[in-house]
């Protein structure tokens, strides 16, 4: 698709509002339901919860979960929403239609958000009082404790079983496919014979209790369909450390921090099972924890700078310390990969909810003139293939390169299609001159720019003696020599804005679904994606046809000013308060900001499509009531 | 300037070493310090125990923060990659470095400041991790680029140029490092180039982290009467007092140093320091005792050189690891890719 400038356009009229009411006006279907399953964490709910996910997905209905946990290890409430669209819509949902109430703090909570119409499953081993019900849904009560305590013997075994039981109630309720559930408990405790039979016992109390007392199924079921073929379920951490080691990757530095720690679980999981040298039994990779986020990016350039491949993963406030050394490596030009896991800011926030809140201070970390590289992975499956794209580039570019993935990418379990490998592919290192290059040159100085693309080669410590240069963030010449000469210096900043530009043609290009007839269009990235497109299907159901371009990077290649020229009204949905997104594309693109719109979610939970819906329709109602 | 180069012209019957190399090969640009301050003495020592050593230069990586100190790996080996990093943080681009790249000799220029106050927590975690580099503390008591401040090194009753005196506490790098699980940690002055050159090559051919406190007055900022780390005195007063060398097997290092005396330096408040040579029969593996030693001479107000211990038999970072002994950055692509059949089979796990 070929995007025009169509600036000086006079605006075509633009479409008329609909009624906002039909789209909130939903029904669980058939393979078109959210359950959502409060508990206190520290229970070890989350084996059940996968349990319901994995069955639903095995019988090829597309599903995705979000974990809602609490900055904690024990006692505090945590949910689990499983959502499955046969239609495909992955987003959080927004709306309950059965709920398992497990938890009885959160209990008047959790009853006030089932949609009207919907389910909830309380434990009525204990009496409940009549205040806690609702006229508008249907309260079912099951005996998940007295089954699990009548049937199991210590208090921790009756604790994890209750959940399975109620695994059990739902398989009941939703017409799971029994097999499915018991070839994954098959699977899962194959080596902890003690734990299946304990495992497979508490799906039966749970399912042949409902089956006998209540009426099942529920009016929405699961059924077998098949949209899974080809999917796996992953969360984007995992993906992400997986792709590190695809990528090359042989050092990774980090120091732990909520929610990007298991990014490096990752890495060292399959560095431990495929970096193992085969004859010695020594790690052909290291990975170093280190004392804070200072050092992890320290480690992190050294290593680059070295000539490895390495990265470290972080959130916010590891960005936020990394930023002096950010900036050495753009002025130093040092390839450097950071997998940013946003979280909810600002300071410590809410380290277990999500944002796409470090945009600008990615964009911008240091002090100085100092821009970065930044990649948008919208899932996990991109998370996998990101890793690649950002070692490629760092090295390319000499700089460092910032995966902003987030706490929903980044934790919750996604499906996504099955990650495919090109086994032609072959890490670009950029311009780096190795001994017998060096060799030949007669004299060599690390930032004359031959190219004229803004990029200089770069030598390797070790190499040969005629490749030394004395890296520094100090003021340098274009040899690498110190300078406080106002046109020395002003040259290498110069350049530094040439490499710039180079960027532009080397990062990923935005993906967009464009139509001439539409004249409004919604600009987001990341983990906005799915709510994003679940919203163009339903406008466009209400006879609104939207444009949509997904920005995977910045600096924003061309083809996003000739997005943004093609419309006469924009939306940018993103997940902060302040618009960042907005202003980075009103700070580098060329656009009269009236026609940008702003749909702002940041509550810290993961965006909803009716957000973006409703945000629509009454920005157009708004404008035909002017 | 820095950027200077030296002349070219080299005296042609200058010794050369093993690898054909004469001293000069050695050296890098120009000073840019203030004439006669102690750093240069210190470059002039790392040039000349690398050259003994007769290590190509180019198998040396140098590595410093931000400071006087900080400035001096562009004066030394210039043959060799240097990386003048951020204030305090140069443990960490060491460690990262060596991690890629474990065959490199790697040689760390910190000043007081640097390791002591915004870089206490890299010079403590890189010491924890053993790594295999020298790390050298360019040791002045004082911030000469910003012109005079109080170091964390400073000593109680200590005064600045300006008369202000110091009333915290003094952070001994040595005790710390010992404290810290440092497996080689000496103890030097800038003026004692006798004592200097062979701790430097001992602590080269340490395997591990080799912290080397080099007291190096600053003549500027430092070098007046009340300061515990006046050149002057040092000059006038100072004697090699070396207790022990550190010989590597197979390795000897030649040790021609003066035996025997202390030196006494006047404090303003009217205490003395003793530079003092080490007991004969000090056990410099014995870590207990090295403490012990260290704490007891500076109870006295004396300042203990020499090396003060090692621990040969600690693993480094890398065998603490279990990293491949081939360096990472030599690793082809081939060793490193798992494969397309491996990605198939990771993910029968993920359905």
């Amino acid at each position: 698709m070929l995007l025009t400038r169509r600036a000086g356009l006079p605006p075509r009229k633009l479409p008329k509002p609909m009624s906002t009411s039909k789209l909130s006006q939903r029904r669980p279907a058939d393979n078109e339901f959210t359950l959502k399953i409060a508990n206190v964490n520290g229970t070890g709910s989350a084996s059940a919860n996968a349990l319901i996910m994995k069955t639903l997905f095995r019988m090829g209905i597309p599903v995705v979960g979000k974990n809602y946990f609490p900055s904690n290890i024990q006692g505090l409430p945590t949910w689990y929403e499983i959502r499955a669209s046969e239609r495909g819509h992955l987003a959080r949902s927004g709306h309950i239609d059965l709920m398992v109430a497990m938890n009885a703090e959160t209990y008047r909570k959790d009853l006030e958000c089932v949609e009207p119409g919907g389910y909830l499953v309380y434990d009525s081993t204990w009496p409940r009082s009549n205040l806690l019900a609702r006229e508008d849904i249907t309260i079912l009560g099951v005996p998940l404790a007295k089954l699990s305590n009548e049937n199991f013997s210590g208090a921790r075994a009756r604790i994890l079983m209750k959940n399975v039981v109620y695994a059990g109630a739902i398989a009941a309720l939703l017409d799971l496919d029994l097999e499915i559930v018991s070839d994954l408990l098959n699977a899962t405790f194959a080596k902890k014979a003690e734990l299946l039979d304990a495992n497979q016992q508490a799906i039966r109390l749970g399912y042949e209790w409902t089956r006998e007392n209540l009426a099942t199924p529920l009016p929405f079921v699961a059924r077998k369909a098949d949209k899974t073929a080809g999917n796996i379920i992953i969360d984007g951490n995992t993906a992400a450390g997986l792709g590190a080691v695809y990528a090359g990757a042989t050092v990774g530095a980090w120091y732990p921090i909520t929610p990007s720690t298991s990014l490096m679980d990752s890495f060292k999981r399959f560095c431990e099972l495929t970096r193992k040298d085969p004859e010695t039994g020594a790690n052909n990779f290291c990975i170093i924890q280190a004392e804070d986020e200072l050092a992890a990016i320290g480690m992190v350039l050294g290593a680059s700078w070295a000539g490895a491949r390495a990265f470290t993963p972080t959130s916010g406030p590891g960005v936020s310390l990394m930023s002096e050394f950010l900036g050495y490596g753009y002025f130093a030009e040092i390839p450097a990969v950071v997998f940013n896991v946003q979280r909810c800011g600002p300071s410590t926030g809410m380290p277990t909810r999500t944002q796409q809140s470090d945009i600008t201070s990615s964009a911008f970390a240091s002090h100085g003139d100092t821009r970065h590289v930044l990649l948008f992975p919208a899932n996990p499956e991109e998370c996998f293939y990101s890793a690649r794209q950002a070692f490629d580039l760092a090295e390319r570019l000499q700089t460092p390169v910032l995966v902003l993935s987030d706490l929903d990418i980044g934790m919750n379990d996604w499906m996504c299609p099955e990650l495919q490998w090109d086994e032609t592919y072959r890490p670009d290192r950029g311009k780096v001159l190795r001994a017998a290059e060096v060799e030949k040159l007669e004299v060599y100085h690390r930032y004359v720019d031959a190219d004229h693309d803004g990029i200089a080669p770069r030598t390797l410590p070790g190499d040969h003696p005629k490749g030394a240069y004395f890296t520094r963030g100090s003021g340098h010449n274009m040899f690498g020599a110190y300078t406080e000469n106002a046109d020395e210096y002003k040259q290498v900043v110069d350049r530094l804005l040439v490499k710039w530009e180079t960027a532009k043609r080397y990062v990923p290009k935005p993906v967009t679904q464009y139509s001439e007839r539409n004249r409004i269009g919604i600009i987001s990235l990341g983990s906005c994606d799915e709510a994003c497109k679940e919203a163009l299907h339903d406008l466009a159901g209400q006879g609104l046809g939207v444009n949509y371009m997904r920005i995977r990077a910045f600096p924003f290649p061309d083809e996003v000013q000739a997005f943004m020229d093609a419309h006469d009204k924009l939306y940018v949905v993103e997940q902060n308060r302040d618009a960042q997104l907005k202003s980075l594309l009103c700070l580098e693109c060329d656009i009269d900001d009236n026609k940008l719109g702003e749909i702002l979610h940041y509550n810290g939970l993961p965006l909803p499509a009716s957000f973006i819906t409703d945000a629509i329709t009454h920005d157009l109602a708004k404008g035909v009531a002017a | 300037m820095s950027f200077m180069k030296k002349p070219t012209a080299r005296h042609p019957r200058l010794p050369v070493n093993e690898v054909g190399l004469t001293v000069r090969d050695y050296e890098g640009g120009m000073s840019t310090l203030c004439a006669g301050c102690g750093h240069d003495s210190i470059t002039g020592a790392i040039i000349e125990a690398a050259w003994q050593l007769s290590i190509p230069p180019h198998r040396f990586a140098k590595l410093s923060g931000i400071g006087c100190s900080s400035k001096t790996p562009a004066y030394f080996l210039g043959e060799s990659h240097g990386f003048n990093s951020t204030h305090g943080r140069m443990p960490s681009v060491a460690t990262g470095a060596n991690s890629a790249n474990r065959d490199l000799n790697y040689i760390g220029v910190s000043g007081d400041g640097d390791s002591l106050s915004i870089g206490m927590g890299q010079f403590a975690h890189a010491i924890r991790r053993n790594m295999n580099m020298t790390y050298l503390i360019e040791n002045n008591g004082v911030y000469g680029l910003t012109k005079g401040q109080f170091s964390a090194a400073a000593d109680i009753g200590s005064r600045a140029k300006k008369g202000e005196v110091n009333l915290q506490p003094a952070i001994d790098p040595c005790t710390v490092a010992i404290t810290l699980g440092a497996t080689f940690v000496a103890r030097s002055f800038s003026g004692d180039k006798q004592q200097l050159v062979p701790m430097l090559k001992a602590a080269f051919r340490h395997r591990g982290f080799a912290v080397v406190d080099i007291i190096s007055p600053c003549v500027t900022f430092n070098d007046h009467e009340g300061s515990t780390k006046s050149y002057k005195y040092a000059r006038e007063h100072f004697v090699p007092a070396v207790a022990a060398d550190f010989v590597p097997p197979a390795v000897r290092i030649k040790a021609d140093y003066d035996e025997g005396t202390v030196l006494p330096v006047q404090l303003h408040d009217g205490g003395v320091v003793y530079l003092r040579k080490l007991d004969k029969d000090y056990d410099p593996t014995d870590r207990i005792e090295a403490v012990h030693t260290l704490m007891r001479h500076s109870k006295a107000g004396e300042i203990t050189t020499g090396i003060l211990y090692v621990d040969e038999s600690q693993p480094d970072m890398h065998e603490l690891s279990n990293t491949t002994r081939t360096p990472l950055v030599d690793l082809p692509y081939s060793k490193l890719n798992p494969g397309r059949d491996m990605l198939r089979k990771i993910q029968a796990g993920y359905r």
